[in-house]
């Protein structure tokens, strides 16, 4: 017998309620890894580029479109190598499975993007063909397209000229990600914006932003400024940020998901902490007699106060590393589900701050009932006072 | 003269119960020697196990002086009289006091989880003391699966497996039959005589006195009588 081997098997004393505590503590950790993980994707950016890219929206807001007249502008910034734009096409595929479609000036599009990679042909069969359209290789995968099918994808925002919400078009190319981060992201289809600004019954020669190329990542700040500054006090003021804030501004429109998902894990945590403090008080005042036993053998008040916080930690570690598995096991089959639109990478800082959940679980728990049996007075605990 | 095992000096016990002072021990002086098996007698109250409880280092002495093997136990800490106990003295309950998740091998092993003994060793020095006490057949066997002689037996080899050499147990048959009872002080009696324990005892029974080599009679906190 060891230590360690005495603290396991005080822990199954009823092995009942242990099991019971032990799933809250999985399902909170399974909960907390998955929400962490969500808190990431709404924080994440294109770490992959790093800060060389910026994108400039109407100051107001993203959905206010922005008109092409500003991208030579953009260009003879100092720092800006090239742009591109994006529109907002509001896709559905089918009934009502919505699909990430942008309206994009090709050419544009592969020079700002380097990291999606598809044979040159293909780029120039996008930029060439009016009503063409290349898919993510994710997206193409889980729909089974192939290059040369017309694709009939609606809109929920823009009708065509003749009032219709249907659209089709052409499948020239499916391009892939460079590396794995990339290719996560091929989730997206790109349209042709020239063909669906002449199609649309709506606004013309707007783009939702502009995604600014930049020649040295050091430049972003000024880059930023500069452009805000030019187009202040226009009709069309624009907003300048990195790709990153972009991401986080987008989410925001929600409502600050990080603030939802810290609430919500605020009173996953604050529920578990009752339960599995109330497990802990209620297993040392079951053991009073057998804690002052321990000291009576010789161990002294530290070493009890040790084996009590230890099995407080034991019960969160367990919980915790069987709760984080199963969200990253979760996690990746809703990535795969969901044809990686829904990202839910749960990775290595979520569990670096799952652990650290553990610990400070551990010591909530624990350190109440561990100090009361640090203070048990042998006497009186052997004679039930 | 033999040498003592236990001095015990002019000692008084007060406890405070809520705004009452309860003096339980009165200027108590008393003497074992090493190799005695010494049997404390008395009414309830008396304060029998609270002098057991000074001469073990559970508890201390509200003054006066308790000396162990020739060290003074009155003054250590808390954490040296940890230390002191688990290298100097066994204690035998009246309701055994095993671990219930622990196998009678695994309680016996409890105490030497405070020495340096590899687990081996551990292991080793667990079986030879369950042997002592004629238990080696029960090791994986916990106390529930054990009857009150059986788990008592394993109460005294976890009590002897550190190789102490005083023993304090507290009405140590006061939960068994008389066969069993009879079984145990037997037991006892053969650590006193033939691996040289000194034994203190509390109990109410006359009968299990017989057995020790001599009994001492507590009153109100008081020693009556020393008789051999």
């Amino acid at each position: 017998m060891t230590k360690s081997g005495f603290v396991v098997a005080n822990l199954f004393r009823k092995r009942t309620r242990t099991v019971l505590t032990l799933l809250s503590v999985i399902m909170a950790f399974l909960l907390f890894g998955l929400l962490q993980s969500l808190n990431t994707i709404f924080n994440a950016g294109a770490n992959y580029v790093g800060a060389t890219r910026l994108i400039t929206q109407a100051r107001v807001s993203f959905t206010v479109a922005l008109p092409l007249s500003m991208v030579p502008k953009l260009e003879a910034v100092p720092g800006v190598s090239r742009v591109a734009y994006q529109q907002w096409f509001g896709g559905v595929w089918q009934e009502n499975t919505p699909l990430f479609v942008f309206a994009v000036d090709p050419l544009r599009q592969r020079d700002v993007y380097p990291e999606y990679v598809m044979p040159d042909a293909a780029w120039q069969a996008f930029a060439n063909t009016r009503t063409a359209m290349v898919a993510g290789k994710m997206v193409a995968d889980q729909y089974g397209w192939k290059v040369g099918q017309k694709i009939p994808i609606s809109s929920n925002i823009y009708p065509q000229k003749n009032g219709s919400k249907a659209w089709a078009f052409d499948l020239v190319g499916i391009f892939d990600g460079k590396d794995e981060d990339a290719k996560k992201r091929t989730n997206q289809i790109f349209i042709n914006h020239d063909y669906f600004d002449e199609a649309n019954q709506f606004g013309k020669g707007r783009a939702n932003f502009f995604v600014l190329k930049l020649g040295d990542s050091g430049s972003a700040e000024s880059v930023s400024k500069t452009v805000d500054a030019m187009f202040e006090n226009s009709p069309d003021e624009t907003k300048t940020q990195t790709e990153r804030d972009f991401n986080v501004s987008f989410v925001k429109q929600i409502g600050d998901i990080g603030l939802i998902v810290r609430w919500i894990l605020f009173a996953v945590f604050f529920t578990l902490l009752l339960v599995v403090g109330n497990t802990m008080a209620q297993s040392v005042r079951e053991r009073i007699p057998e804690l002052a036993v321990l000291k009576t053998l010789g161990f002294t008040d530290g070493a009890v106060l040790g084996f009590v916080l230890a099995e407080a930690f034991a019960l969160c570690l367990f919980g915790g590393l069987v709760g984080l598995a199963l969200a990253t096991v979760a996690g990746a089959m809703v990535e795969k589900g969901t044809g990686g639109q829904f990202q839910l990478d749960v990775d290595w800082h979520v569990w670096l701050i799952g652990l650290g959940a553990v610990v400070l679980m551990s010591i909530a728990v624990g350190l109440l009932p561990a100090l009361r049996a640090r203070r048990l007075k042998i006497v009186d605990a052997l004679a039930g006072r | 003269m033999p040498e003592s095992m236990v001095e015990v000096r002019n000692v008084t016990k007060v406890y405070e119960r809520g705004r009452q002072k309860v003096e339980v021990l009165h200027g108590l002086t008393l003497e074992i020697p090493k190799g005695d098996f010494v049997a404390l007698m008395g009414p309830s109250g008396s304060g029998k196990t609270t002098l057991l409880n000074l001469i073990g280092g559970l508890d201390q002495p509200t003054s006066g002086e308790v000396k162990v093997g020739g060290q003074r136990i009155d003054q250590l800490g808390s954490g040296e009289l940890a230390h002191w106990r688990a290298h100097n003295v066994g204690f035998v309950f009246q309701f055994y006091n095993l671990m219930p998740v622990l196998t009678a091998e695994g309680n016996v092993e409890l105490p030497l989880l405070l020495t340096k003994l590899s687990a081996a060793q551990r292991r080793k020095n667990a079986a030879v003391a369950l042997q002592v006490v004629g238990l080696a057949d029960r090791a994986k066997h916990k106390p529930r699966e054990l009857s009150g002689g059986q788990e008592q037996r394993v109460a005294i080899a976890r009590a002897l497996v550190s190789d102490p050499q005083l023993l304090v147990c507290d009405e140590p048959t006061g939960d068994l039959d008389r066969k069993t009872a009879d079984e145990i002080l037997g037991l006892l009696q053969v650590l006193n005589r033939e691996h040289n324990k000194t034994i203190v005892m509390v109990t109410h029974d006359p009968k299990a006195a017989d057995f020790a080599r001599r009994t001492l009679h507590l009153e109100k906190g008081q020693l009556l009588e020393q008789a051999a």
